[in-house]
């Protein structure tokens, strides 16, 4: 792909200097996190479908501190950063894909249905495009009841071709609701590269004339310039009550699944993008805005570091300290008890 | 006594729920303005505002998301579909949403959603508007599913279906609309899910059915009676989940012989998991093997002699009460 032009830094950093300190380590939370997930997964600790975000981090950390604690968050199953910028434990993310009964949905969601209710995050969903209409109707709900609440909502680029989708974004602008729709464009749907699944690749174009919905593109590798389209997006969103609608372009390192390996990846994309894109890093981008601000040391930096991995580490040991959840889970939660 | 239409007893039913709470509003193609599909909503713009009667597009997806969603933030709406037909396009997020989350989330989140509108078969609709497709949603864990036969039953299942915190499947019958029938004058009489209603007790036969074939079985019990002497207790399920199986088993128990009868198809349809149930729990108290009454396998067909034998009529009821009691 490499349609994005490495962008020059801004000479002053744009935020406070320890807002910037927290999201450099937020985004070093989710890494360190995922990595040794898929290892994990080999192992047979983990099961089902396991889909990373790394190379995504940016988008996560540049937009989810930016909202408030009544906010809402829905995703698709490419869920984990999203859950971790929100706060959600990840001592219960961990414990979640180890199906235990500590796990965020007690062992019953696995990887891609990661809830915490406490924290407004609604799930992730395993059916592409298939979370956009339920946003649309916490969307709805905000405003019914007069709220000044944003719902966002995760989706890839693969959904923009799901019905579903188009009937919610027509929805969304008709009824004006406030939600956030993010598009994380990382340039694939599993092996089918944009191109080869859109007719029209201006997803800006299609949601903003099709639907009349305020969009906007964004590189979705640089923190800074996400955050800046979030906070304009929010404000527009709260003073109108009216959607936004965000393309990330990013890129995802790992394969589309813990199935989708090294060697079946070259069915679609070569090393050599892969490296490319790894060269415009989200982590390092916004660790060299840092640097360059002198806001982050090399010593900070292997504190951070440090502590990212005491924290992966921590998650492991609990879920694998957890135990499985009890037999009589398997008939409760079907109906909510009234 | 309060006497009034199916429609009409369930107009009441959301009114009386829309007053009381809030947080129930009603949403679907045509509600407001147009006044309803079917008038079940007319007036219902005028009282409530169309903040809460709300016309939606043809997008029946985007409308069971809506509902879902404003459900999982503490809403309780009501979906009409226009036809339980268009509610074929929206059966993911049915499926794999709004029937799910509760359990996909632990617990920790619940939709409180009605699905509701006309379901069922007549008027030379055809086949893509006249079919009956309960057992589909029966089949999936997380939705409950409700289908009324009489004004009263439809009044007092709706108020008790928006104040469930769980997904209902709400399935009316187009032909029952227009049925006139007494209901009970307390505002607050709700039905609770899961008790059938034995619309008509008898000796020799258990007839078990729901919504608009009820009604056919009762009016067929009624003349099986007269013609035959042959006493027939006809049950309304009025839920189908949950189930009233005790309801179902004590009946077979006293008469030892069984017709279920439905208007949706034979194959896999609901009759099969109710002749199921009772092989299970009563087979030795049976005296015949269970006769099932249905639609034929085929697409409903528009001519009218065609229509008329692909849904179930009194005289296949009574067919199937005179082989069950041996009489042919
Ligand atoms: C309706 C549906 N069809 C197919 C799939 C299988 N599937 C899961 S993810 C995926 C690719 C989706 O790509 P995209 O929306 O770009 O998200 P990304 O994986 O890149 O984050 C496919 C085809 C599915 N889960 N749901
Ligand atoms: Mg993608």
């Amino acid at each position: 792909m490499g349609k994005l032009a490495v962008r020059e830094s801004s000479d002053s950093f744009p935020f406070d200097a320890q807002e910037g300190l927290s999201l450099y380590r937020l985004m070093r939370i989710i890494r360190r996190c995922e990595e040794p997930l898929n290892r994990i997964y080999r192992e047979g600790k983990i099961g089902g479908y396991l889909h990373l975000y790394i190379g995504q981090e940016a988008v996560a950390a540049g937009l989810i501190p930016l909202l408030r604690a009544d906010d809402y968050i829905l995703s698709a199953y490419r869920d984990h950063g999203h859950a971790i910028a929100r706060g959600v434990d990840p001592k219960r993310i961990v414990a979640e894909l180890y199906g235990r009964v500590t796990g965020c949905s007690r062992g019953k969601g696995g990887s891609m249905h990661i809830y915490d209710a406490d924290r407004n995050f609604l799930g992730g969903y395993g059916i592409v495009g298939g979370v956009v209409p339920l946003a649309v109707g916490v969307g709805f709900a905000i405003k019914y009841r007069g709220g000044d609440q944003v719902c966002v909502c995760f989706f890839g680029d693969g959904a923009m071709n799901q019905g579903a989708v188009h009937e919610a974004l027509n929805m969304a602008s008709l009824f004006k609701v406030p939600c956030l729709f993010v598009l994380e464009n990382n340039g694939y749907a599993m092996g089918t590269a944009v191109e080869r699944h859109s007719a029209v690749t201006d997803f800006i174009q299609r949601v903003s004339y099709g639907y009349g919905i305020a969009s906007e593109r964004v590189d979705g590798m640089d923190l800074v310039e996400v955050r800046e389209v979030v906070e304009r997006a929010i404000a527009y969103i709260r003073k109108r009550t009216a959607p936004y609608f965000i393309e990330a372009e990013c890129y995802r390192y790992a394969g589309h699944g813990f199935s989708d390996t090294a060697q079946q990846q070259k069915t679609y994309r070569s090393d050599e993008e892969i490296e490319r894109w790894k060269r415009r890093d989200p982590i390092e981008i916004f660790g060299q805005r840092l640097r360059d601000a002198g806001i982050l040391t090399s010593s900070d930096e292997e504190e951070i570091d440090a502590e990212a991995r005491r924290i992966a580490d921590e998650a492991i040991g609990y879920a694998e300290n957890s135990p499985e959840p009890p037999m009589d889970e398997l008939y409760e939660g079907v109906f909510s008890e009234e | 006594m309060l006497t009034m239409k199916y429609g009409e007893a369930l107009r009441l039913a959301m009114t009386e729920e829309m007053e009381r709470d809030p947080n129930v509003f009603i949403c679907g193609e045509e509600v407001g303005q147009y006044q309803g599909t079917f008038r079940v909503t007319q007036g219902m713009l005028e009282r409530f505002g169309s903040s809460r009667v709300v016309d939606t597009p043809i997008s029946e997806a985007a409308i069971v998301g809506l509902v879902t969603g404003a459900a999982m933030a503490g809403l309780r709406p009501i979906a009409e579909m226009m036809t339980f037909s268009f509610a074929l396009v929206a059966m993911d997020q049915i499926v794999n949403h709004t029937a799910k989350i509760s359990y996909m989330s632990g617990g920790q989140v619940k939709v409180p959603v009605v699905i509701r509108g006309p379901a069922g078969t007549g008027n030379q609709l055809s086949a893509q508007h006249s079919q009956s497709l309960e057992s589909w949603y029966s089949h999936i864990p997380g939705l409950k599913v409700v289908m009324p036969a009489t004004p009263n039953d439809a009044r007092g299942l709706l108020k008790s279906a928006i104040r469930d915190d769980n997904p209902v499947i709400f399935m009316e019958h187009a032909g029952l609309y227009g049925m006139r029938g007494d209901l009970n004058e307390d505002p607050e009489y709700l039905i609770p899910f899961g008790q059938a209603h034995i619309m008509l007790e008898g000796t020799d036969v258990t007839i078990v059915s729901y919504s608009h074939m009820v009604n056919t079985c009762y009016r067929a019990a009624e003349q099986i009676s007269r013609e035959q002497n042959i006493s027939c207790e006809v049950i309304d399920l009025r839920t189908l989940v949950p189930l009233d199986v005790d309801t179902i088993i004590k009946s077979v128990r006293k008469t030892h012989r069984v017709v279920v009868a439905h208007e949706e198809a034979i194959n896999v349809g609901f009759g099969a998991e109710l002749a199921s149930r009772i092989y299970e729990l009563a087979f030795d108290d049976l005296d015949s093997p269970i006769e099932r009454v249905a639609g034929p396998d085929v697409p409903m067909p528009y001519a009218k002699n065609l229509e008329r034998a692909a849904i179930p009529h009194d005289s296949d009821v009574i067919a199937a009460v005179k082989r069950v009691v041996n009489l042919v």
